[in-house]
């Protein structure tokens, strides 16, 4: 009799505990500022659903690791992932995403909505194809902040037109760009000696390629002369890939801030809110709390899209949000899709920092003067370009990164040695993967 | 001759016996020492064959092969001994090596010698010697992630208070100079961190040589009237010779393996410059996902490790043989 009545118990126990588990979503992403945006705007959807959401928020750079482990061991951890567009190859080639495509005809959900650019580097797999692993969840790219309130201060901007013969402003070409810098550099400003910028250089995860391709692209860097056909020797090492690099190169060896030759987004934030350098690379995520910042932010900071030099480009950043394949709950995880992909979410996510690429809120007349940053976003994101996301693209970053941090900052061979034997590395790889 | 009376243990033994199930005590019956030996270490046998020696075999199966831990529903293909080639061929590899060779041949020569110094100092048992023993020990309890991290502001060309002391030496501007950041400098400072950790331990293990050194010993040499220097180099050093060599034999396969405190310091870089075989390995098995290549790296460096080890102890065993 009382072994009945534990196993009675037994049973409607884990039945309580199977009905909590089917009344709750875990959302993964990188801890960052719009990370808690989503927290408070997924209120709402806990409010209309009655599901209760939990969150999972990963340092930026554990994320990768973390969240790729846990896809290849096939755990429960996630139920929503919002990843990197990085991924998208190898996520859905191993299964670890459900297919969307049924869901958005049977929901009426249509990539049509969405941002071109957006849908192309956050959804698709294979590139170009209508095939949807993701809803475009956050739009970004790499992009500038200066100090407003040093580059319009008069006795500079006098110094400034007699040494260049321009104006004093936000460069718009890479040339530009490292004059602006030397300018700055090693200049004293209210008492504190300043350097001209901060860009990225971290070698362990992805920091160095984000911000030497944000040179490499506007000179004219390419993957491969023909897309698909992997045939990188003249593309990866033209004269125009080469020239970037070595732009980078100068701009990091001219102006970087002393110690910073392993720094990523938060070393670059510190650097500039620290009021070390007069300019900075970082993502446009994080655009929002620099205007709020207190010390360096409202009128003080200004904006400026990547410059360009021989054609236009920006370096995407940004995610989109995939059900994990594994969840127990995908009926919940599916209603999550659903609710966020509704314009007037879309509308809420943008208004609390977030980066929607609903066209309705892109296309809204007041957008570009929602944010001091807005229109510099709507540029980025028209110029964008991404890294390889084939389903090895962590061996393919793992190999940049080596060949351009020993190059930039250990200073070791040329700038097309680097990239020759880039191309070598990465022929290895396709060649394991077959498709050479 | 009166009987004895039964000791403690045999009473317990008794008790123990009568108390176990008369099934039990059957079975036990029927089994030889041995095979109750073999009953007691099974457990041990089975938890190391399951942890250390099979995961061993299917290293060395994997390694012939082109797996992918990502990849479940790949095919695997047999590949021969083309991890080892390409491994064995790769300048990246060696480069690794090179820098795992650098760092673990200067950390152990520092560390033995400071170490040494400091145990022969400690042992000469001077008014607070337990004080500064306690403090000397203290950078070893700490987690290697704790100084690895602590150690990084410590390095900052600008704020950084190993900056400022080397400018207060030499003259020079703090932020003249970054040790974690070129490629002169970088592979020293790890070796600095390192010898700061564990130089303690090495230092402990020397103390407990010196201090198995017999009294007699010395008073013999004293009444021969040895000199210090004599006294030194003729008995000192030689029996605590076999406790340095351990010390080198555990600090080498430590720093061999060295992972955590270089990746926090330095990630490899500035470049590849401080890259260890760790480091490489680990890249290579989860971030690229190159099981098998990195199970060939891997059994590539457990043999060259376990190869110089036993190379190493039988010299050690020599020595303790003289």
């Amino acid at each position: 009799m009382r072994f009945q009545k534990t196993a009675i118990l037994a049973i409607a126990a884990s039945a309580a505990s199977f009905s909590a588990q089917a009344d709750e979503l875990t959302l993964c992403w990188a801890a960052w500022d719009p990370a808690n945006a989503l927290v408070e705007m997924s209120k709402d959807f806990e409010a209309q659903s009655g599901i209760e959401m939990n969150f999972e928020f990963t340092p930026w750079p554990n994320f990768a690791d973390r969240i790729l482990n846990e896809l290849n061991s096939g755990g429960k951890l996630c139920d929503l992932l919002i990843g990197d567009s990085q991924w998208l190859g190898g996520s859905a080639e191993n299964q670890h995403y459900v297919k969307l495509n049924d869901f958005f005809d049977a929901e009426g959900i249509s990539m049509d909505n969405f941002a071109g650019a957006a849908v192309e580097a956050y959804s698709t797999w294979p590139k170009g194809t209508p095939n949807y692993w993701a809803l475009p969840a956050m739009g970004d790219a790499n992009g500038w902040f200066y100090r407003k309130d040093w580059f319009s201060r008069p006795e500079l901007q006098a110094e400034f037109k007699e040494k260049a013969g321009r104006d004093l402003a936000a460069p718009t070409t890479w040339d530009e760009l490292i004059e602006t810098s030397k300018f700055f550099n090693d200049r004293e400003i209210d008492g504190n000696k300043v350097f001209g910028s901060a860009i990225f250089t971290e070698r362990a995860s992805e920091g160095i390629t984000m911000g030497a391709t944000s040179a490499m692209y506007p000179y004219g860097f390419k993957y491969e002369n023909t897309p698909g056909k992997y045939d990188m020797d003249g593309a990866v090492n033209s004269p125009e890939a080469i020239a970037g690099l070595e732009a980078y190169k100068e701009l990091y060896k001219c102006c970087q801030p002393p110690g910073y030759t392993d720094s990523y987004m938060g070393e670059g934030l510190d650097a500039f809110k620290s009021g070390q350098v007069a300019m900075a690379m970082n993502w446009f995520a994080f655009f929002p709390g620099l205007v709020k910042d207190e010390n360096v932010g409202g009128d003080k900071i200004g904006f400026f899209v990547n410059p360009s030099q021989n054609v236009e480009g920006s370096t995407l950043g940004g995610q989109g949000i995939s059900v994990v394949s594994y969840t127990d709950n995908m009926e919940g995880a599916l209603d999550y899709i659903k609710w966020f992909a509704q314009p007037e979410t879309q509308a809420k996510w943008w208004s609390l920092g977030g980066y929607a690429v609903h066209n309705d809120v892109l296309n809204d007349p007041s957008f570009k003067d929602s944010q001091p940053f807005a229109a510099d976003f709507l540029v980025a994101m028209n110029q964008v370009k991404d890294f390889w996301q084939e389903p090895a693209y962590a061996q393919l970053l793992l190999a940049m990164q080596k060949r351009l941090h020993d190059y930039i900052v250990a200073d070791q061979g040329t700038a097309e040695e680097a990239l020759n034997l880039l191309i070598e590395d990465w022929t290895e790889v396709f060649e394991d993967e077959g498709v050479l | 001759m009166p009987n004895n009376p039964p000791s403690i243990l045999d009473r317990s033994a008794d008790k123990a016996a009568a108390l176990t199930p008369a099934r039990m005590s059957r079975s036990i019956k029927g089994l030889s020492d041995r095979a109750v030996a073999w009953w007691f270490i099974a457990p041990t046998i089975i938890l190391l064959l399951a942890i250390n020696i099979f995961p061993l075999i299917w290293a060395v199966k994997l390694s012939f092969t082109n797996y992918r831990a990502n990849r479940l529903n790949a095919e695997v293909k047999d590949v021969g001994l083309r991890n080892y080639e390409r491994i064995l061929t790769d300048p990246d590899i060696w480069q690794a090596m090179q820098a795992t060779a650098h760092f673990v041949f200067w950390t152990i020569l520092l560390q033995t010698l400071i170490g040494f110094a400091l145990a022969y100092l400690i042992d000469r048992k001077f008014r607070g010697h337990a004080f500064w023993t306690t403090v000397i020990l203290i950078p070893m309890m700490l987690s290697p992630a704790v100084v690895g991290n602590f150690w990084r502001f410590l390095y900052q060309p600008q704020i950084g208070l190993f900056n400022y002391i080397v400018t207060f030496f030499t003259g020079a501007e703090p932020s003249s100079f970054q040790m974690l950041g070129s490629v002169d400098l970088a592979p020293w400072a790890i070796v600095i961190v390192d010898t700061w950790m564990w130089t303690p331990y090495v230092m402990l293990i020397c103390l407990a040589g010196l201090r198995s050194i017999p009294d007699y010993i010395y008073e013999a040499a004293e009444v021969d009237r040895a000199s210090n220097w004599r006294r030194f180099w003729s008995i000192t050093l030689p029996m605590a010779l076999p406790f340095i060599m351990l010390a080198v034999l555990f600090r080498g396969i430590e720093n061999f393996k060295m992972f955590d405190m270089v990746m926090l310091l330095t990630g490899g870089g500035p470049g590849s410059t401080t890259e260890v075989a760790s480091i490489t390995l680990k890249r290579e098995a989860f971030e690229k996902w190159r099981t098998g290549y990195s199970s060939a790296f891997a059994i590539i460096l457990f043999v060259a490790v376990f190869g110089l080890a036993n190379i190493y102890v039988k010299a050690l065993n020599r020595v303790k043989q003289r």
